[in-house]
């Protein structure tokens, strides 16, 4: 069997509102600060994998970057899954090194979603996943979508409006140690309880944050990996499962591909949910961590919630996740938000998370998912 | 900016033009019995084509639902806090639908509720949902299934 491909260079840029950014300029900026930290020059990158841009939309947006970075990749695509997409690229970065297609693979992403748009111009532009004739007619967005989700599960499991805000808490906290963070002042369950309803029973603390921010990842092949300046984050395993797109055609509220994708990761990588040390986990709403921490097995049905109030995803916890503040706190600009949890996975590896270190983690697990519980990637990443 | 309207387009057509006579339809293979909404050109089971169209009574249940507080478009904003819901129909497909003729705070997971057409800007009025008075032998029916 071919050795697996590694993760040698990860950059992101500063998140939160940056002025005077662009989507393409955040791109770039994250793309040469993970190739040089990779200890690579952007001539070494023979594949590209782009992402999306709402601020700067381009049919094949790849050929765009690679044109602005002055590189002429032998392989270059976008690839669009929402908040599955940071996985996904890292996914198929794996598979093209893992085929010898690529040596040296560059998975960038980036907007300013939050200063090159009106808030209420993002939360439009996303409203349009809803399916057109069978959901948007009755004024659905994502965060309601996610909300009939929520309902539904606290309904069958026994989950309360604050087992969701003990998760914006515990992210919250996570975000206090890390400086580059967009939300650092800290909150209460009382603050989530007290903040706007935004779609019952999510209220404005349980949903992620609009950020401007470029992340960039560069997956190497493991020969190739040995000449790098760091010691590269080795790729396990990774796993994806689709099962629907719209919340009205899934087939369940309370159960959902991350489900298979994990099992997948895992299976691949030969670990169980039990070996993992730390975890990054998609977290666009509190119920989406919530679902997904329990549809992956790490916590069974209704029991996550009372553990999260308990400090399960605090640094000593059982299962310290989100350890950069996640979407919830540190930011989400499109695809990089998911990408900063890719990022946040091999700094935690590497023993590069200052201030908000777990002690000697050697596996990781992320997970992103995009649409509604939609699309599914995990990815289970190793110190070797 | 107006609200999104119904498309009819050729998978959706029968389904729009039948809802401007006050009904409420659904797909059903020919070939291996599943039914499903919303409409396709296959079955999504068996992947046959051999689709008919099965009328719904009408009657169904919350299965789940949000009050929007906040509209993702400008031209909802009028209307909150409105209620968005997945009804499951009685048939067994599920719809979403706005729950109208109701308090936000009194909808309940399983609460009974029926079908109406509401109109709108465009030519095709919208199916849409409001509580529904049970007769006795009906309520008799629901609490004897829960006791199963
Ligand atoms: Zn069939």
């Amino acid at each position: 069997m071919a050795s697996k491909a590694v993760i040698t260079g990860v950059a992101d840029t500063a998140v939160g509102k940056v002025e005077g950014s662009t989507s393409l300029g955040l791109q770039a900026e994250a793309a040469a600060a993970a190739v040089a930290d990779a200890g690579l020059s952007l001539g070494d990158i023979d594949g590209v994998l782009c992402a999306y841009s709402f601020t700067e939309p381009h049919l094949m947006l790849s050929s765009v970057v690679s044109e602005f970075l002055g590189i002429m990749p032998s392989y270059s695509v976008a690839v669009s899954a929402g908040g599955a997409t940071a996985c996904a690229q890292v996914m198929q970065a794996a598979a093209l090194i893992e085929a010898g297609i690529c040596r040296h693979v560059l998975a960038v992403c980036g907007d300013n979603r939050l200063t090159g748009m009106s808030r209420d111009k993002a939360v439009a532009a996303l409203s349009e996943v809803g399916h057109a004739q069978f959901e948007r007619p009755y004024g659905i967005g994502i965060p309601a979508a996610y909300a009939l989700v929520a309902q539904r599960y606290m309904h069958d499991y026994g989950v309360t409006p604050e087992h969701l805000a003990g998760i914006a808490v515990a992210t919250r906290k996570h975000a206090m140690r890390n400086p580059k963070a967009q939300m650092r002042q800290p909150i209460t369950l009382e603050d989530v309880a007290r903040s706007k309803p935004i779609a019952t029973p999510l209220r404005l603390l349980d949903c992620c944050l609009i950020s401007d921010g470029g992340a960039a990842v560069v997956i190497s092949a493991a020969d190739a990996a040995r000449d790098t300046r760091k010691r590269g984050i080795e790729i396990l395993g990774a796993g994806q499962m689709n099962t629907h797109e719209h919340i009205i055609a899934s087939p369940s509220l309370t159960d959902f591909g991350c489900k298979q994708a994990s099992a997948q990761a895992f299976g691949r990588a030969g670990v169980k949910p039990a070996d993992i040390d730390v975890a990054e986990i998609y977290d666009s709403f509190t119920i989406t961590l919530l679902a997904e921490l329990e549809s992956i097995g790490f916590f069974a049905r209704g029991e996550a919630g009372p553990a999260i109030l308990a400090g399960a995803l605090d640094l000593d916890g059982a299962l310290p996740c989100n350890t950069h503040g996640g979407l919830l706190s540190y930011a989400h600009s499109g695809a990089a938000g998911g990408m900063f949890h890719v990022i946040e996975a091999v700094r935690q590896l590497r023993g590069e998370a200052e201030g908000r270190q777990v002690a000697s983690p050697k596996l990781a697990f992320v997970h992103g998912d995009g649409g509604i519980l939609s699309a599914h990637c995990s990815l289970v990443l190793g110190r070797n | 900016m107006s609200k999104p309207l119904p498309q009819p387009d050729v998978v959706t057509r029968h389904f729009w033009s039948i809802c401007k006579e006050g009904r409420f339809e659904f797909q059903h293979c020919e070939a291996c019995g599943h039914d499903q909404f919303p409409p396709r050109l296959s079955c999504t089971a068996c992947h046959g084509a051999d689709l008919g169209w099965r009328p719904s009574s009408g009657r169904g249940t919350v299965y789940s639902f949000t009050a929007v507080h906040r509209a993702p478009l400008e031209s909802f904003k009028a209307d909150v806090p409105y209620v968005i819901a997945i009804v499951a129909l009685e048939e067994g497909v599920r719809a979403m639908m706005n729950l109208r003729e109701v308090d936000p705070q009194d909808v309940t997971i399983g609460m009974p509720v029926e079908l109406f057409f509401e109109p709108t800007e465009g030519e095709y009025p919208l199916p849409q949902a409001r509580p529904r008075q049970m007769y006795p032998s009906e309520t008799l029916k629901i609490i004897m299934n829960s006791d199963s």
